[in-house]
């Protein structure tokens, strides 16, 4: 059994357990439950050739849910004191109409509730909706187990609380998800699982864009195709941006053969049809950009004042500093380094206040060191390298300035 | 999120304001110092937010490679070395100011008296995993 296709089924599953009666968070728990006994007990074959006794399921997902009822009503049992819900499991479930899309949208709004911090979010996200144990989860953000445990346990009691509560409702509440959230936290979510994630056993790049994908198929709206292709086009050139050492190779020195064209052109595919409702939001313009970067055959050959011109756009819908230090870095392309230094300045202006609290923008120094390489200042160049290497957020970013740095010194030596 | 590190320096960091060494205090004092850092860890586990900590012994050694075929060469303790590491502890926080807002609080574990001993406590960013979208 596949593992991913295994998981896919995860939100349906506990759809039809809240649909049955079970609370969110109960019923999240069983599916759990059930999930890790399918991978304990299913062989990872099913093929005839396989050696294992254990015939192949043939309704995975029939099988999940009657084992997930099972673990809840044990468990609901279990807690003598909840009566209430002791009377309500000793009905049998009515079978009740197939939960679908619906559930899957409900299931990815709830996980991403604003009440959430951004870190409980991706949890109960990863969770929930992807199936992914507490433990890959802890394992794949480097915590202990334990205190996964609790943050997805402590995520669950916030949104329990959130919305209407059945009795306020009255009964006819009961067997749904409490109120959503909106497409904006739940991207979001996907884009810090995407962006931010850390290698492990769990693939999460991988799995922020199969979860897009699935939330993509949920719901019509150009910023989540957006995301979808921005994911996809930046995932292409994954093969390219480490080398063999681990040490990350600028776009600009990527070895572009080693992009993967089919999820380019995927992307890219995504992109035009969402941009062609003219509905623009933030993911449609990075995407935008990144298509451009992977549309071009050779670094020398992209089309940067298309470039700027999405900066532009995007500096329009979010004004981030971060933007304009792209932009930045666009125009320095676009127009040369002069260029380039000057629209760093109004940068600088800007973004004074931000500065002198100690959160500078990231990757500032690291943009000014280039620009003035390139404007021929390779005194100045080496120091601001070091410096932005003293800065870097993290180590393959500092390990790069640091030999930018090393190998200016060296020219500058001679 | 982001994981911290909160050192805790035996010296080397500025004075505490309730700077009583340890051995001053009554039997019942390093007690209540104790369960408050035990409670402290305990608690964060609880709101997801731990992710380790250990305590080191005062006196360490200094190792250096010595040359092909050659033991490694040891020396120390060195009484002035100026900084000296008591213990730590690894926090995993949604921002900075959450991690602040911890340090502080850890900061006011009960010393002499059973007055906060009001620590210095350093704050150390670790650095992350690269992101993948930076253009």
């Amino acid at each position: 059994m596949n593992e991913v296709l295994l998981r896919s089924l995860t939100p349906s599953v506990l759809g039809i357990l809240v649909r049955r009666g079970a609370d969110f968070a109960a019923a999240e728990d069983a599916v759990q439950e059930a999930l890790i006994e399918a991978i304990r007990v299913w062989p990872a074959d099913s093929s005839p050739s396989s050696s294992s006794q254990e015939p192949p399921v043939r309704d995975p997902k029939g099988w999940l849910v009657t084992v997930a009822w099972r673990r809840f009503i044990d468990a609901t049992r279990a807690d003598a004191a909840r009566r209430r819900r002791e009377e309500l499991v000793e009905e049998e479930p009515a079978p009740g109409p197939a939960p679908g899309v619906d559930d899957t949208l409900q299931l990815y709004f709830l996980c991403a509730h604003p009440s959430l911090t951004p870190s409980s979010a991706v949890a109960l996200t990863l969770r929930a909706v992807g199936g992914l144990t507490t433990r890959q989860i802890a394992e794949a953000y480097l915590v202990p187990e334990a205190t996964m445990a609790q943050r997805i346990s402590r995520a669950k009691r916030t949104i329990s609380g959130v919305g209407v509560s059945p009795a306020q409702a009255g009964p006819r509440a009961r067997g749904t998800f409490n109120q959503p959230g909106d497409v904006a936290t739940v991207l979001r979510v996907l884009y810090l699982v995407f962006n931010e994630g850390y290698s492990g056993e769990v693939d999460l790049a991988a799995e922020a864009i199969r979860l897009t994908r699935q939330l993509a198929s949920a719901i019509d709206h150009p910023e989540v195709a957006g995301l979808l292709a921005l994911m996809l086009l930046h995932h292409a050139r994954r093969a390219a941006r480490i080398a063999p050492d681990g040490s990350l190779v600028p776009l600009a020195e990527q070895d572009r053969g080693r992009w993967d064209t089919e999820a380019i052109a995927e992307g890219v595919e995504i992109l035009q049809a969402a941009l062609a409702r003219d509905r623009l939001g933030e993911y449609q313009a990075q995407a935008a950009i990144a298509a451009l970067h992977a549309d071009a055959p050779t670094t020398e050959e992209t089309d940067w004042v298309q470039i700027v011109e999405w900066y532009d756009e995007l500096a329009r819908l979010t004004d981030s500093p971060v933007v304009r230090l792209n932009r930045a870095v666009a125009v320095g392309e676009a127009d040369g380094p002069r260029a380039g230094l000057a629209a760093l300045a109004t940068l600088d202006a800007s973004s004074a206040s931000s500065v002198s609290r100690g959160h500078p923008v990231p990757r500032y120094t690291a943009v000014a060191a280039y620009l003035h390489e390139r404007d021929g200042d390779l005194t100045k160049a080496a120091r601001l390298y070091a410096e932005a290497a003293q800065k870097a957020p993290n180590l393959a970013e500092r390990d790069h300035l640091t030999r930018q740095a090393a190998r200016l010194n060296a020219r500058l030596r001679r | 999120m982001a994981k911290y590190l909160l050192l805790k320096h035996y010296r080397g960091a500025p004075a505490a304001v309730n700077d009583v060494p340890m051995a001053q205090w009554t039997p019942e004092e390093i007690s209540a110092h104790m369960q408050y850092m035990q409670d402290f860890a305990d608690r964060l586990e609880g709101t997801g937010e731990f992710v380790d900590g250990q305590a080191l012994a005062p006196e360490g050694t200094f190792v250096r490679y010595d040359g092909e075929g050659r033991p490694p060469v040891t020396d120390g303790p060195f009484a002035e070395t100026k900084d000296l590491i008591a213990g730590w502890m690894v926090i995993d926080v949604h921002s900075y100011e959450r991690a602040v807002e911890l340090a502080g609080e850890l900061s006011a574990a009960p010393g002499a008296g059973g007055k906060p001993i009001h620590e210095w406590l350093e704050l150390r960013p670790f650095l992350t995993a690269p992101p993948t979208i930076t253009e």
